[in-house]
């Protein structure tokens, strides 16, 4: 075990300047602070379905990422589908996997902890009598999330332990999961 | 209209502190109290509260605790005893059963207004407390009317509450002693947590606070945290004064039965929603826990002390149910809510441009910006983690006083220059209400 000296500066590729700058901006402006996600999806056939990202709202105006993303989910041919992409549920494991871990080089960047290899394995249960409707007690989704981090780094296990709470804190996909969030969907029929 | 050169708003112990350092310096000034002497520590507690730091920690500039039990802590009815006693000892001009109405800038001073008339003054100190308004979350108000509400304001004991179960919502101090002594009641117990901070009433033999005093913790300055909004916010440890100076976190409240779920975050209906992220805050209290106990260590063994005081310690990790709950129905598990989510100051009758975007009193370190001639004691880390503490008031007054002697100075002269050249009744404008 290794402890970082104050000579020492760990390079993560997160640029902490900039965080913290925006920090200090959007403190003063906080209207700069609202952003918008989007994500448009066709259905293609069957549970195939191709989801698009290219475009969202922040700091004021549109934005564009640099290139249109796209996803497609679908269900395993164990469910008699023809497993054109990973599930809308494992996107969700996918989605958390990556906002923690973002946030885990973040606050490492911070903390001038550096990072070797930061491997994280996720696992949900789900039990399918809620989504078939077999049993109205069984909720449709996860019974719950399990995540466990493989980290090598110049740092003590408390200061690794402290990083995974700390991401955890400032997650926003944990806080999506773990809190409730409004729904609305609404209908057009063209 | 009285007219004097400060007026005190609040006669707890800041103020009392204040008008003690004003009297000294024979400067002119009156303590305006809405009730009694330590009025909040008379009406606004629960039955059981005692004082989080030991009795050797109650001290106010002129006076200490000279009682038997130096290791004790004091019951809410003997703060208030001894805070009237400073303020008969040292005859502080305190008007009580006076309500402060309306307080706003008049030329070269302040106007406050009151139920037993108006007080014209060139500098003003609000020392109000900050624990005047309990600050009660917006979802509060979808509670269903079948639901009792209580908060650390208006419960004072078990007996108030319906026999049925109880959300205690927040686990700071006063959330884990409201759960404890609910739940040892009899009542079946829900105790919602979000991010807390634990410690130990005794490590290694001593009081927790002999260590945050003697290791520097208490006298840290609010200039030197990085993220001084979060210092200020911290919400207070898991502690609680007893004679067994027993030790109060989640683990002792869970082994009286308490059931531990996450942070209160919504309603459907009638029906309570918590937070998944339960076992994530506990992580981040043991880890800090931790971290302060390794920096006491350290400390201690950097100033040879390590004979002195008893063995380092570590104390168990914070256990949690494999699946803690993730909602309650209200009006069926919960017959009652306790909100033990923080207390706010109230400066609701302060009419000057001194608030920020989030209505919060616009301060450095005590001295309102802005607002010339005000200033603000007894806040959460307002100069010093101690701040808000009684004997934190000493340090904070003695480095305040200055700054009101050469606020009053400096008003004088100007005031002179003024009305050199000024007919008085122009410079004289009625108080309004």
């Amino acid at each position: 075990m290794t402890t970082p000296t104050q000579t020492q500066h760990a390079d993560n590729g997160v640029n902490v300047e900039a965080l913290l700058g925006a920090k200090a901006a959007l403190t003063e402006a906080p209207e700069g602070a609202l952003f918008r996600w989007r994500t448009t999806s066709e259905w293609v056939n069957g549970t195939h379905s191709r989801a698009t990202v290219d475009g969202f709202y922040g700091l004021g105006g549109e934005q564009r990422h640099r290139r249109r993303f796209v996803f497609d989910s679908d269900h395993p041919e164990i469910f008699a589908s023809a497993d054109n992409g990973v599930t809308p549920t494992e996107y969700v494991l996918v989605a958390l996997a990556g906002c923690l871990s973002a946030g885990i080089a973040s606050v490492a960047q911070h903390r001038n902890i550096q990072l070797h290899s930061v491997r994280a394995s996720l696992e949900a249960g789900m039990d399918l009598q809620g989504v078939l409707g077999i049993d109205s007690n069984v909720r449709n989704g996860f019974d719950g999330i399990k995540v466990h981090y493989e980290i090598d780094a110049d740092a003590s296990a408390e200061q690794i332990a402290a990083l995974v709470a700390q991401s955890q804190k400032r997650s926003a996909v944990f806080d999506i999961v773990v809190n409730p969030t409004d729904v609305t969907v609404s209908t057009s029929k063209v | 209209m009285h007219k004097t050169d400060v007026v005190v708003i609040g006669a707890g112990h800041c103020g009392l502190a204040m008008s003690r350092a004003l009297s000294q310096r024979s400067i002119d000034h009156v303590v305006i109290e809405r009730r009694e002497v330590a009025n909040a520590w008379r009406s606004e507690r629960w039955d059981s509260l005692k004082l989080l730091t030991p009795n050797w920690l109650c001290r106010l500039p002129g006076q200490a605790y000279d009682g038997a039990q130096p290791d004790g802590y004091l019951r809410a009815a003997e703060v208030a005893a001894f805070i009237a006693r400073y303020a008969d000892r040292m005859h502080a001009p305190v008007q009580t059963h006076t309500t402060v109405q309306r307080v706003a800038p008049a030329d070269a001073g302040w106007c406050v207004g009151t139920d037993a008339g108006d007080w014209r003054c060139r500098a003003l100190v609000l020392a109000s407390g900050a624990c005047s308004r309990p600050l009660v979350p917006r979802l509060a108000d979808e509670v269903p009317a079948s639901v009792a509400q209580w908060t650390a304001q208006t419960y004072r004991r078990p007996s108030q509450l319906d026999p049925g179960g109880v959300l205690v919502v927040g686990a700071s101090a006063t959330g884990l002693q409201l759960a404890q002594e609910i739940r040892r009641s009899g009542r079946r117990v829900l105790l919602a947590s979000g991010e807390h901070v634990r410690m130990p009433r005794l490590y290694r033999g001593r009081d927790v606070q002999w260590w945050l005093l003697a290791s520097g913790v208490l006298d840290q300055r609010i200039e030197a945290m990085d993220d001084p909004l979060r210092a200020r916010r911290l919400p207070s440890p898991q502690l609680v004064g007893s004679d067994e100076r027993a030790m109060l976190d989640l683990n002792v409240v869970q082994h009286d039965g308490v059931e531990l779920c996450g942070r209160l975050v919504g309603l459907r209906g009638t029906r309570a929603l918590f937070s998944g992220s339960l076992h994530n805050v506990c992580a981040l209290a043991d880890l800090k826990m931790n971290r302060m106990l390794e920096a006491f260590d350290a400390w201690s063994t950097e100033r040879g002390l390590d004979g002195e005081v008893d063995a380092p310690q570590r104390f168990a990790p914070t256990a949690l149910a494999a699946a803690p709950r993730l909602h309650a129905e209200l009006g069926c598990d919960v017959r009652s809510i306790v909100w033990a989510t923080g207390y706010r100051p109230d400066f609701g009758w302060l009419d000057a441009p001194v608030f920020d975007r989030r209505g919060e009193l616009r301060h450095d370190r005590g001295v309102g910006v802005d607002a010339p001639g005000l200033v603000v004691l007894g806040l959460p880390f307002l100069r010093r983690r101690k701040s808000s503490f009684i004997h934190g008031a000493e340090d904070d007054v003695n480095e305040l006083v200055p700054h009101l002697v050469g606020h009053l100075d400096r008003s004088a002269r100007s005031t002179m220059q003024h009305a050199a050249t000024l007919d008085t009744r122009g410079a004289t404008t009625a108080c309004l209400r």
